[in-house]
């Protein structure tokens, strides 16, 4: 368990971390989402005391993280790819941290064997690629059989099947009981993985909520629907008592109807339809909706592009909001 | 807290897998030897041509460690690079993720790089001086006159407080680029140069590198030196003291900066 409480880091006048206060608690994969310059870097390594708090505080099973004897076997965290000395070889870059801790050797090849790397055990580090580098910290990270692990956008630089692996490996450590903290920019990969949400935008604490409560609150499903005769399908609905909203380029979108049925009517009518499908809003969208206000790094999409952040992202006649749902745990 | 025995393991390690304490620390060894053994070849057979003054003032263990001067520069990357290498990698990260106590994980560090070079100073030491007094033939010295084991085990001293003086300034700065771009015209030119102007002469007798170096010499005024305010010990104590403030610098910059 990781209790961060009235965390905050500020750099001269510039805030990092607001006041951050959140519980990660064990046995399920906890997202720690935010766009580039949120603050989850530097939130992860006041986590592990790196660097320093300008208030508030990290306690990691209830001890602060330099009261731990050998924080190895507490807490095990992936940082930044290449975090290790490119000269050494992959085996004796994790001897120095195994031995450090006290750590018997026999769990490095254990952990080599666990990310894949024994073929490369004793390669130097230097001619890793980005995703056998980040191989090689999951192995750092899990070198201590730890209760806590902490990975900083992981499938950077993965390979699909790379990205497949970490996936499975996260749920599984937290299927173990123990506790998965995991960052990400990119909402879509945190839906497959994480079982619970932190948002922060700007150093705050947008939302903490469970993934499923997000899903329910932000995506909104629909029925997309596409013909050459649009105006009578229009009058087929309205006969059906069915409302359907007109997106760009012909297409019919339809809440809250199954495909089936909108099927069956249009077969009734002998109506031609070119496209039906089961849509649903992604949760991209629904992210970006709730950090738009703190983006950092806006792109400007004209030279009068104004501050709108990225609005050319999805199809357009997607971003209703459904609901007033991502208000939700804003300012908390 | 971490374990000390298993820092100091760890940092072992740490040293002995990577391939530049090989070289820097061979380097270290051969250049000293290599280029004290041919000034005292040199001076052997040039002797007649030496001034009287000079001829009487000959210090024969002093002309033995000449190949110091550049020696030691190779112990300067060692030190710079034994701290250095964990900020320029980025393993500092993971190091101090894993010895969360700063002075522990430091001074395991120093401790344990500072009796290696203390170990190979020392075998540079002994190897310059006999083979240095075998090539000045007749004009030797041997180990067995006074003062000289002192000066022999003190060029021992003065390589290892080089290598610790640069760790602490490493961990000072940070970055070994920034180190050895500092040090190294410091040692090879700067501190030399300085010794030499009459009016900043007073105050480069307290440079750690002039202030050590007094305890490799026998004959105290020999080759041209002036007289200094200290003696053999005096400069190294003097040395050590420099050696305390970087190391002392260096603690408080980890101490204090984010990794």
């Amino acid at each position: 368990m990781i209790e961060v409480t009235g965390l905050t880091k500020r750099y001269g006048r510039k805030v990092a971390v607001n006041d951050l206060s959140f519980t990660v608690r064990p046995g399920v994969v906890t997202g720690f989402l935010g766009p580039n310059g949120a603050g989850k870097s530097t939130t992860m390594r006041m986590m592990l005391d790196l660097d320093n708090p300008t208030s508030g505080s990290v306690k990691i099973d209830g001890k602060h993280y330099r009261e731990l004897s050998e924080p190895l076997k507490h807490i095990g965290a992936l940082l930044e790819a290449k975090a290790m000395h490119g000269g050494r070889s992959a085996y004796n870059n994790l001897l120095c941290l195994a031995q450090s801790n006290r750590i018997p050797a026999s769990r490095i090849t254990e952990v080599l064997d666990m990310v894949g790397l024994t073929s490369v055990a004793k390669g130097k580090s230097k001619g890793f690629s980005m995703g056998m580098g980040q191989r090689l910290g999951i192995a750092s990270a899990l070198l201590g059989d730890p209760e806590i692990l902490m990975f900083d956008e992981p499938v950077n630089g993965l390979d699909p099947e790379g990205i497949h692996w970490i996936r499975n490996l996260m749920k599984g450590l937290a299927t173990e009981g123990r506790t998965v903290f995991v960052s990400s920019h990119l909402m879509s990969e945190m839906a497959l993985t994480a079982d619970h949400l932190i948002v922060i935008g700007q150093g705050r604490l947008l939302a903490n909520t469970s993934m499923a409560d997000f899903i329910h609150e932000n995506s909104r499903s629909f029925t997309r629907l596409r013909s050459p005769d649009r105006e009578r399908v229009k009058d087929a609905l309205d006969e059906a008592g069915i409302t359907a909203v007109e997106g760009t380029g012909g297409v019919l979108e339809i809440d809250g109807v199954e495909p089936e049925r909108l099927g069956e009517l249009a077969a009734r009518h002998g109506i031609v339809l070119h496209e039906l499908s089961s849509q649903r809003a992604s949760l991209e969208e629904a992210f970006m909706r709730m950090t738009a206000e703190s983006v950092e790094y806006h792109a400007h999409t004209g030279p009068d592009g104004g501050g709108a952040p990225a609005t050319g992202w999805g199809s357009p006649g997607w971003g209703t909001p459904a609901g007033g749902g991502n208000d939700q745990g804003k300012g908390a | 807290m971490a374990s000390v025995p298993a820092v100091l393991q760890s940092e072992w390690t740490k040293i002995r897998t990577v391939s530049s304490t090989t070289w820097t620390l061979i380097s270290a060894l051969v250049v000293t030897v290599a280029l004290g053994a041919a000034l005292s070849a040199l001076l052997n057979s040039q002797f007649g041509d030496l001034g009287a003054a000079q001829q009487a003032t000959f210090d024969p263990t002093y002309t033995s460690f000449s190949g110091m001067v550049l020696g030691q520069l190779a112990m300067v990357v060692f030190g710079v690079l034994v701290v250095g290498s964990e900020y320029s990698s980025g393993m500092i990260r993971t190091s101090l993720a894993a010895v969360p106590q700063r002075a522990t994980f430091l001074f395991g560090k120093i401790l344990v790089a500072g009796v290696l070079a203390l170990a190979v100073g020392l075998l540079t030491g002994f190897l310059s001086f006999f083979l240095g007094q075998a090539l000045l033939g007749d004009h030797g010295t041997g180990i067995g006159e006074p003062n000289v084991l002192r000066a022999v085990i003190g060029s021992g001293l003065y390589m290892a407080l080089i290598a610790v003086f640069s760790m602490g300034v490493a961990a000072m700065l940070r970055s070994s680029m920034l180190a050895l771009g500092i040090l190294m015209p410091f040692f090879f030119l700067v501190s030399g140069i300085l010794s030499a102007v009459p009016g900043a002469k007073d105050v480069a007798h307290y440079f750690p590198d002039q202030a050590g170096s007094r305890i490799m010499q026998v004959v105290p005024d020999a080759l041209n030196s002036s007289d200094r305010p200290y003696g053999p010990w005096g400069g190294l104590g003097i040395m050590a003291l420099w050696v305390v403030a970087a190391l002392v610098g260096g603690y408080l910059v980890m101490r204090k900066r984010d990794a």
